[in-house]
This record gives C-alpha cells, structure tokens and sequence, in this order.
C-alpha cells in the first residue's frame, strides 16, 4: 500500500546472519517489507527461507543451538534486542504452520486461547465476538458455527488450517508469518487459503513461505528469492517473474532447478 | 520362474512358519506357566475364604455368670463368661474327664469366650436361657471339616486328637457343623492362631504405604519430570542426572529398604514399623519409574502443538501448563499406578524397615505399627501351621485382584483421556 506515494516499510532485516551451532544457515540478509502486502519467500528446500520466517517472531529461540545476529527492526525496533520481549512480539506477529495444529480441544478454545493469555475480552460476550469474527475473517464460520465445542481435530484439513489462521487472527496482529500454509493440502482446500490471505492483506502485512512458484505468483505483490542461505534477489513479484536480475533467479523460475 | 527361484521362494514360506510356530510356542509356554500358577493359587486359597463354625448349646446362667438381679449394659460387659463358655463346651460330651473337657475346648478358638459374650449383648433377655451359639472351630477342625486334614496319620503324629475326631463327626452328623463365608480374614488382624488371623492390618498398612508413596513421588516425580524434559539446559549435567535417574530404576529394591534403615529409622529417628516410613522407602523406589514415564509423554506430545502455543505468544510456563502437561498426563498417570503396583508387591524394604513385625491391631493411620500384603505373605508362609497355608495363597489373591484393578485403572485412563491429534 501507498501512503503519499512512499511505500510503507514494516519489517526490515539488516545483515542478518543465522547459525545452526557452527553451520551458518542464513549470510547477511537485507530485506524489507512493505505494510499491507503479501510478501512472498521462495527458493529450494533447506535454502533458508523458513529460517528467516522463522526470525521474525524469534521462534529460532526454542532451539538450542540457534543463533541470530543482525537487527530485525519492526516498528522502529529491534526485535533481538534484549529488552524486546517475545511473548508481546508474538502477540503481535501472528504465525501458520505448514501442517495444520489446532490444539486438542474444542474450535472455541483453539481461538479464546490466545485472547484468554492476551487478557483482550473482558467478558463472556466479548470472547464470543472475537471468536465469531476471527472465524469469519478466515472464512470457516459457515461451516462451524453449529459446533464450535467439538474437538478442532475433527476437522478437515483444510479446515483446520483455516482454524489455525482463525486463531493467529484472533489477537489481531499486525503481521502474519506463514510456512508453507498450503503444503499439506489439497487443490480446493489451497485456493480457499490463498482468496483468505488476499483478503487478510488489507488488515495485516503477510510473509508468506511457499515451494509453489505458482501460488507466489498468485498471492503476493512481493517475492524473495533465496539459494543456499542468501537473498539472491528480492523486488516486486511481476518483476521476478517476468524479468529476473540474476542468472539463478531465472533459472530457478523456470525450472531448471530446484 | 525358474527351479532356483522356485526353491528360494519356498525356502522364504518354510522360514516364516517355523518363525510364526516359535512365536506361538513361545506364548502358548507362557500362558501354561500363568494358568499353572494362577490355578495352584486358587486351588489352595479358595478354602481359605469360608470358615468352619461348631453351633454348640450355650446356657447363660446368671450365677455362673456372677451377674446380679437385673444387670446392666455395664454389668454385663464385666461379667464372666469363661465359665460358661467351659461349661458349654464341656457339656458337648457329658461323660468326659478332665482332660477330655480340656480337649473340647480346645476344638473352637480362644475367642470362644467372647462370641459368647457378644450374642448376650446383643440380646440381654437371654439370660437364663439356652441358645445355639456360633463358634469359630480350632484352626485344625476347620482343615478337617475342609477335608485338608490328614486323618490317617497316628495320632501321636497329629495335633488333633482321636477323641476330639470322634466328638466333631458326632456334631457333623447332627448337622451342628456349619461352613460360612470368612469374613473375618478380611476383617481380622493378624493372629498367631490361623482361623482368626486376617489381613485387615496388612492391607490397611498396604494402602496407607501407597497413599504416602504416592504423595510424595507424584508431586516430586512430576515436577522433576517436567522441569528435565520442558525447561533445564541440556548439557553434561543434566545428562549426568538423567543417567543417574535411569541407574536409580535399576537399583535393587533391598538396597533402598537399608536407606530407609540407616537414614529414615537411625539418623531421623522416625516410628519403626510404620507405612510412613515403608511409604517414604516406596517412593524412592517409585519416583524413577514415575520420572521415566513422565518424559517419555512428554516427549510424545508433538512439538507442533509447542510452537502453535508459542506462536500465540504463549510464555514457556504458559505453553507447559496449558497444553503439554496436560497432553501428557494420561501416560503419566498410567506410569504412576504401574509404579505404585510395583510398590504395593514389593516386599524386601519393607522387611528391612521393621515392616515385618507381628502386628495384631488395625492400624489407623500412617504412623501406627503396620505389616503390607506382600509381608503379609511372607510371614504367613513362614509359619508352620497347616491352616495358614491356604492363607497364604487366598492372601496372594487379595495381592492379585488389587494390581490387577490397578492396572485395569491404568489401561482405562490411558484410553479415556488419550487424546488424537492431527
């Protein structure tokens, strides 16, 4: 999105190195993103762009030997700064896996969930409402508003992981982070996903991981592209894909590799 | 296909018949070996749960009694019924002498005397009158009357005499013999006289060992448990304690039992004997198995429900309490009761601890004097009289039923609260 005609920067990675013990995964990424928009991440498997997503709402801290240099700034602020601390920046970067997981309980408890530990209803009332809309803006209302007490491992695929983006929603962020949303379903249940994620650009800016060049040609106005650990090229998705800079960008695209 | 092949094929078959036969022989052995033992317990422990009584004539009179006109409650509480008692069962056989009425006597228990004085209590109009009173037969007359009893032998060999025979088979025939469930075994103390020993205070003492083990292993297991696998650093020294908690599963359980010896009994100075100081033994033994069982299901809850909590913004005690933990509770919980199963049979820490001792009261709480079952067992098959050998085994039923209800308890939690996830 435009404001005055600049473009609005809302995460921006500088000289950001990962390292897995003494292997380093990812080597000076620079990369912005823009407010509002679909951001997509693309490159072959283990080239680190799940790594990256993964910095930017520090979920490498679960792992032990995982370390991150380079300063992540969102909103004016560096997320690897000690005094940042994760719980509220996880608050307000939502994330969707790449094989569904609701928790084992009810669809309702899979959304109060994260409002209940947020403190963000008041009432009884409040919580319905915020479980009602999250389940709308992500398109499963309809079809599990008659039993949002049973089980949300009851559901289908799909609808699960339509379940898991209810719940990232849920505490509104302002950024969603997505792994490879789509990867483990089927055709009908992708391009539910992908018309949600158009829709949930106008609220949230969205980083979306994907091994389809063709749903990131679809979903997003930005693309990355990673090999091995680097940002090989990054700018607007019909740039990419039309009229790549680089020799491996193209190569990549059309196939050649990967 | 070609006759090489042919007969490789064949070969293959021929292999997985005779691996499946192994198989079968191998389980159709261990069930023989189960029905052996479960019918040799059974066939000698079932007579143990019915109890031989002689219905013998009792006559209240008040003078023997040295009861005044009119007693009262008080009165009768303080009367005397050996007389009488002597004199009923000396009457089974008008024409005995002095050692014969001696001998009759000693055909019914020593509580004679006060089952006697129970069914006046309950009904004080008696006196003067004369009523059939049941009496708990002598330990050997209920062998007899169960047909345990070698009767052949001489009689210098047996401890029941001719002449006491000879009286019984006349109460038989008169139908004056009477067999009923033995509710006393359940309701007793021990005893050093077998018709009245029981296991109410070896149970008793069983259970409240298991209570005190399990309040202090559960909490202390647990938490250990959940501290190790969700929130300590893995480095050497946590790998140093892990193989340390393995190695404590191992120990031999007497080894435990002198712990309890040199530190509970010698440097605390804690009551001997009591299913305080057995229960804290217990949990010695148990927490490692209830720690082990604790990891491993919290190592089976799937770490994509981890990050989802986290993701969420979750803080790590939050994403433990409200989804691990109670994810793995059911394995927990199973872990738990098949430890205190282990516990509730374990025998040799007990001993050690003083367990052991001849406890004839009902022990009313974890610090009172207490045997358990298993010791129960032990002291019983100690014993050289011929009616605590089917004790023995209706006591190792009581063992039975009660793990096998713990496990079952196990099984049912499992899959009661086993929860699938995507």
């Amino acid at each position: 999105m435009k404001k005055n005609g600049v473009k609005m920067i809302k995460i921006s990675s500088k000289n950001v190195d990962v390292f897995y013990g003494k292997k380093q995964a990812l080597f000076n990424i620079n990369l912005d993103i823009e407010e509002n928009q679909v951001t997509a991440l693309i490159g072959p498997s283990g080239c680190g762009k799940s790594t990256f997503l993964r910095c930017l709402n520090r979920m490498n801290d679960v792992i032990d030997i995982c370390s991150v240099k380079g300063q992540i700034i969102i909103n004016d602020f560096d997320i690897n700064d000690k005094s940042c601390d994760v719980v509220r920046l996880r608050e307000k970067i939502g994330m969707v896996f790449q094989k569904p997981n609701p928790f084992p309980k009810t669809i309702y408890e899979n959304i109060s969930y994260g409002p209940t530990i947020h403190g963000m209803a008041q009432s009884k009332n409040e919580m319905d409402e915020i479980v009602e809309t999250s389940l709308k803006k992500a398109a499963l209302w309809e079809e599990v508003q008659d039993r949002l007490h049973e089980p949300g491992t009851g559901l289908s695929g799909g609808q699960q992981q339509r379940l898991c983006i209810a719940r990232a929603i849920s505490v509104k962020p302002e950024v969603i982070l997505m792994d490879e949303p789509c990867s483990a379903l089927d055709p009908i249940a992708t391009a539910q996903i992908e018309e949600l994620i158009d829709e949930l650009k106008k609220d949230h800016t969205i980083i979306i991981v994907t091994h389809s060049m063709a749903q990131a040609a679809r979903v997003s106005q930005n693309t990355g592209f990673f090999h091995l650990g680097e940002l090989i090229e990054h700018g607007s998705t019909d740039k990419i894909f039309k009229n790549p800079e680089n020799k491996k960008t193209q190569d990549y695209i059309t196939g050649r590799f990967g | 296909m070609n006759k090489n092949k042919v007969q490789l094929l064949n070969k293959r078959y021929k292999a997985e018949k005779r691996f499946r036969l192994y198989g079968q022989s191998a389980i159709f052995m261990a069930l023989l070996f189960l029905i052996i033992f479960i019918f040799k317990i059974f066939s000698t422990g079932y007579s143990a749960f019915q109890k031989t009584w002689l219905i013998v004539p009792v006559t209240f009179d008040a003078e023997l009694m040295m009861l005044e006109q009119n007693p009262s409650k008080e009165d009768l509480k303080d009367a005397d019924y050996y007389d009488i008692a002597l004199k009923s069962m000396a009457d089974l056989d008008p024409n005995a002498n002095e050692n014969q009425e001696n001998e009759l006597k000693r055909m019914v228990s020593y509580f004679f005397e006060r089952e006697i004085k129970r069914e006046l209590l309950n009904d004080p109009s008696l006196i003067g009158k004369t009523k059939d009173v049941y009496l708990t037969a002598s330990d050997d007359l209920d062998q007899v009357f169960k047909g345990n009893y070698p009767r052949d032998l001489p009689e210098d060999q047996r401890r029941v005499t001719d002449y006491q025979l000879k009286i019984f088979d006349q109460l038989v025939e008169l139908g004056k013999v009477e067999s009923k469930f033995n509710l006393s075994f359940f309701t007793y103390p021990d005893s050093r006289e077998a018709e009245l020993a029981g296991i109410a205070s070896s149970f008793m003492g069983s259970i409240f060992s298991i209570l005190v083990c399990l309040m202090i292993a559960f909490p202390v297991a647990v938490l250990a448990a959940i501290y190790l696998e969700e929130f300590a650093p893995k480095n050497r020294f946590t790998d140093f304690i892990e193989v340390n908690i393995n190695n404590l599963a191992a120990v031999p359980s007497i080894v435990f039992g002198l712990l309890g010896l040199g530190i509970l009994l010698a440097v605390f100075q804690l009551p001997r004997s009591t299913p305080l100081v057995g229960g804290i033994t217990l949990s010695l033994m148990t927490l490692p198995t209830i720690i082990i069982a604790c990891r491993a299901s919290l190592k089976a809850v799937p770490p994509s429900i981890r990050e989802a909590a986290l993701a969420m913004g979750a803080s790590k005690m939050q994403t433990t309490m409200h989804h691990t933990v109670p994810l793995s509770m059911p394995g927990t919980l199973s872990g738990t009761i098949i430890g205190l199963a282990q516990a509730l049979g374990e025998t040799a820490p007990l001993i050690l601890i003083g367990m052991v001792a001849f406890v004839n009261t009902i022990p009313g709480s974890p610090l009172d004097p207490a045997a358990s079952l298993p010791v129960q067992i032990y002291i019983w098959a100690e014993s050289a009289e011929r009616g605590f050998v089917e004790k023995v085994s209706a006591c190792i039923m009581v063992l039975l039923g009660f793990l096998i209800i713990m496990n079952l308890f196990a099984q049912i939690i499992r899959h009661k609260f086993e929860k699938k996830w995507s």
